[in-house]
């Protein structure tokens, strides 16, 4: 194994490597804008430069290959010097945006022009004029004059979009990008050369001026875009979601994330939210109320009909926990031992990341019992052929049902079948068209209000961790992350009094159904219930939410401690079943 | 235990002269001074009726600059929001079709918690937001002394003397 030094350091390496790639892994910064973990090696920033012993000129630490015994400078004179000169060159025609530009805050030339350059240019001509607002695609846009010629998008759109739409055009000072005038850059990854972009040039549709970076909390967390669960980060200012952006992890979505998780997932979470608990009165109009009498009302109903008249339907949409806490009422109450969920299967799996399962936690509600829809009567009763919850209520055996997730009445056909049901009650985040059948409507936390585990399609548990305050959720108390407005604002400040929404967990709700059907459960938080899940489900076995952390873990079935992948096999059966039924794929 | 001062320690207390012990004659030195300055020039301000202008210097409640053709200077890069101490100010920007690209939504400033300390000038990368002249602000609300562009936009114009001050002085 070659040996190199690295200012001083002498660092193990592998046979192959750059420079870079053993400086980066061993905790040495070597400032660079066109090198990326994931994309292939240009060398054409040219500020990666480094001073390597015997050899004449410096050299581009992230193309220089190493060799062993190779003593590297990092910090020596010439190196700096270079450096400088190289961001002296860089600077030449860039404009001073900072004040109107996205990426300052996060801009890596902002930040290098603070540490590795003089402070002050030689150059006193007129800068270079370029177009500044071309769209690329419909979701980028490109500031000629921002760009520094790293490469890094038209590499990204080649290599992992594989839509090879960009490149360079023109000569010397006057380079700038263009994408094909026919396709334009346009597919479902495009909005990551945003964020791999080093500099402004790039900008999003979506998020342009919407908020400055240090205005800004960032929240570890997972995109409940599709089953992939991709690793993100949420970013919230005056308590509203107004970005999301991917968070590297090497096991579930590497650096990337996809425009439909990106764009789709967040409105949600601002917009068309349920102000509160509803209840129709004895006109058949929506009152507000509150969660107590709801429940009340809830537990009523369903303690008049009989186990088979009743259904309870989980969701993938929310975490385990919920799922687990409406299948305990179904065992406890109902002697059921399994519900369904209705899956959300659109469109083809892509070649990466998303998934034709719109869903985040299929997989996680299957692990502790839930059934894909489909499976239902399969399971539940053997003597009666396999129905969907379609078929089912088309029988008009169900008078009432309890749904912890308001979002599957977009159907038609699910809304026709529901007129039988007598009495139905649904958690929900937003004003769908589930709340507005339903008789009473609990308002439950979206996905960034709330804890919650979520396992993705290839087993991976992964952790929510709240974003957005609630009345219930604070962020002072329940250390959420705080941005400087948070941390130094008073409580009459706007973000701090409004916008914070009357809504909790969806397994509080089933809590408080149970309780008021005479069980006696007492959580008094989200990872409560997880403790319990991981002593009774043996895919969860030794988990917890410190251990899952950041970056998620596997379900112990993978590592072989519980030889029984069953609930994956039933899962993967009911999808395709799903498939090939239609009707009640929403 | 009384503190002692040379006030109240007879040991050190200054001993009155048997003139000023009559006491009537120290009370015409007073009455003289008293009615010399009836006939001196006045310093004092009939206030409401009579204003102050204030020099170009000073500085008064912050204010927009609004250019000749109506539109505000601004970009709404969030500086003087970033730099502000009492974190007075709420900047929400949008997008404009103008060259300037970038302009305020909603600028939004709580006069109640301005300190008139003058960062958000001197941070302002274009001039935009400039302290004024005036300073006579009351509110008989407080949601009154959040003050949004509709009374922050001043016409160019009538800034004048300000943005010559401060050019003066950057220079």
């Amino acid at each position: 194994m070659p040996k190199i030094t690295i200012d001083g350091r002498e660092l193990e390496a592998q046979a192959g490597q750059t420079i870079i790639q053993v400086a980066t892994e061993n905790g040495i910064d070597i400032p660079h804008f066109c090198w990326h973990p994931a994309l292939t090696v240009a060398g054409n920033c040219r500020m990666c430069l480094v001073e390597v012993e015997k050899t004449p000129k410096l050299q581009i630490a992230c193309a220089t290959p190493i060799a062993d015994g190779m003593v590297v400078k990092t910090l020596s004179e010439p190196a700096v010097t270079g450096r400088e000169d190289v961001m002296e060159f860089l600077l030449i025609n860039h404009p001073l945006d900072c004040p109107i530009c996205d990426e300052a805050g996060q801009c890596k030339l902002q930040d290098y022009a603070f540490e590795h350059s003089r402070g002050e240019s030689r150059f006193v001509e007129e800068k270079n004029h370029k177009d500044k607002r071309v769209p690329l695609g419909p979701q980028v846009l490109f500031d000629g004059e921002r760009c520094i010629s790293c490469s890094r998008c038209i590499r990204f759109a080649t290599e992992i979009a594989e839509q090879p739409v960009l490149t360079f055009v023109h000569r010397g000072d006057h380079v700038t990008i263009v994408a094909d005038p026919d396709m334009g850059f346009d597919n479902n990854m495009s909005m990551n050369v945003i964020d791999i972009c080093p500099v402004g040039a790039l900008t999003s549709r979506d998020f342009r001026f919407k908020a400055r970076v240090w205005d800004m909390s960032f929240t570890d967390s997972i995109c409940p875009g599709c089953s992939r669960g991709c690793n993100i980060r949420v970013g919230i200012r005056n308590n509203e979601i107004e970005r999301l952006e991917p968070r590297n992890n090497p096991n579930v979505n590497g650096y990337w994330m996809c425009d439909h998780g990106r764009l789709s997932t967040y409105p949600p979470v601002n917009e068309a939210r349920i102000e509160g608990p509803l209840m129709k009165d004895a006109k058949g109009i929506q009152q507000h109320t509150d969660n107590d009498a709801a429940a009340r009302k809830v537990a009523e109903e369903l303690s008049k009909y009989s186990k088979d008249e009743v259904l309870l339907l989980g969701s993938a949409r929310l975490p385990v926990e919920d799922n687990y806490a409406l299948l305990k009422l179904a065992k406890e109450k109902f002697g059921k031992q399994h519900i369904p969920f209705i899956t959300h299967i659109e469109g083809q799996d892509e070649r990466l990341l998303l998934r034709a399962d719109k869903t985040p936690n299929a997989l996680g509600a299957t692990l502790v019992g839930c059934v894909a829809d489909g499976h239902y009567q399969h399971v539940h009763g053997e003597n009666e052929a396999k129905k969907t919850v379609l078929e089912l209520l088309r029988s008009r055996k169900i008078k009432v049902v309890f749904s912890i997730a308001g979002d599957f009445l977009k159907d038609p056909q699910l809304l026709e079948a529901f007129e039988d049901v007598e009495f139905f009650a649904t958690c929900s985040s937003n004003d769908t068209v589930t709340c507005r059948r339903a008789d009473v409507v609990f308002s439950t936390s979206a996905w960034a209000e709330r804890d919650g585990v979520f396992v993705n399609f290839e087993g991976w548990v992964q952790q929510l961790r709240p974003a957005v305050a609630t009345k219930y959720f604070m962020r002072g108390i329940d250390h959420m992350h705080m941005s400087r407005l948070d941390r130094f604002g008073s409580p009459f400040d706007k973000w701090a009094r409004g916008n914070k929404r009357n809504a909790r967990e969806a397994w509080r709700m089933v809590e408080l159904v149970a309780n008021n059907m005479g069980a006696r459960w007492k959580y008094l938080h989200t990872e409560d219930l997880f403790d319990e899940i991981v002593k009774m489900v043996p895919d969860f076995k030794g988990m917890s939410y410190d251990s899952i952390g950041r970056l998620g873990q596997p379900i112990a079935t993978k590592h072989g401690e519980v030889k029984e992948p069953i609930y994956k096999e039933v899962y993967q059966e009911s999808t395709e079943r799903i498939e090939s039924v239609g009707s009640v794929i929403l | 235990m009384q503190y002692r001062t040379k006030y109240n320690n007879p040991s050190v207390a200054r001993k009155l002269t048997l003139w000023e012990k009559l006491y009537i004659p120290e009370v015409i030195r007073g009455m003289i001074t008293t009615f010399k300055h009836l006939f001196r020039p006045k310093f004092t301000r009939q206030y409401p009726e009579e204003r102050w202008d204030a020099p170009a210097s000073f500085r008064g409640r912050p204010v927009l600059v609004m250019e000749d053709n109506g539109v505000e200077r601004c970009v709404a890069c969030g500086l003087c929001s970033r730099v502000c101490p009492p974190l007075a100010i709420e900047v929400r920007a949008s997008e404009t079709e103008l060259l300037k690209e970038r302009y305020p939504v909603v600028f939004e400033i709580n006069m109640l918690r301005c300190i008139f300390c003058g960062y958000c000038e001197e941070v302002c990368p274009e001039e935009a937001i400039i302290m004024s002249k005036e300073y006579e602000l009351s509110f008989r609300d407080p949601s009154e002394g959040i003050f949004g562009k509709d009374k922050l936009l001043v016409p160019k114009a009538e800034l004048q003397e300000r943005l010559d001050y401060l050019a003066k002085m950057r220079n």
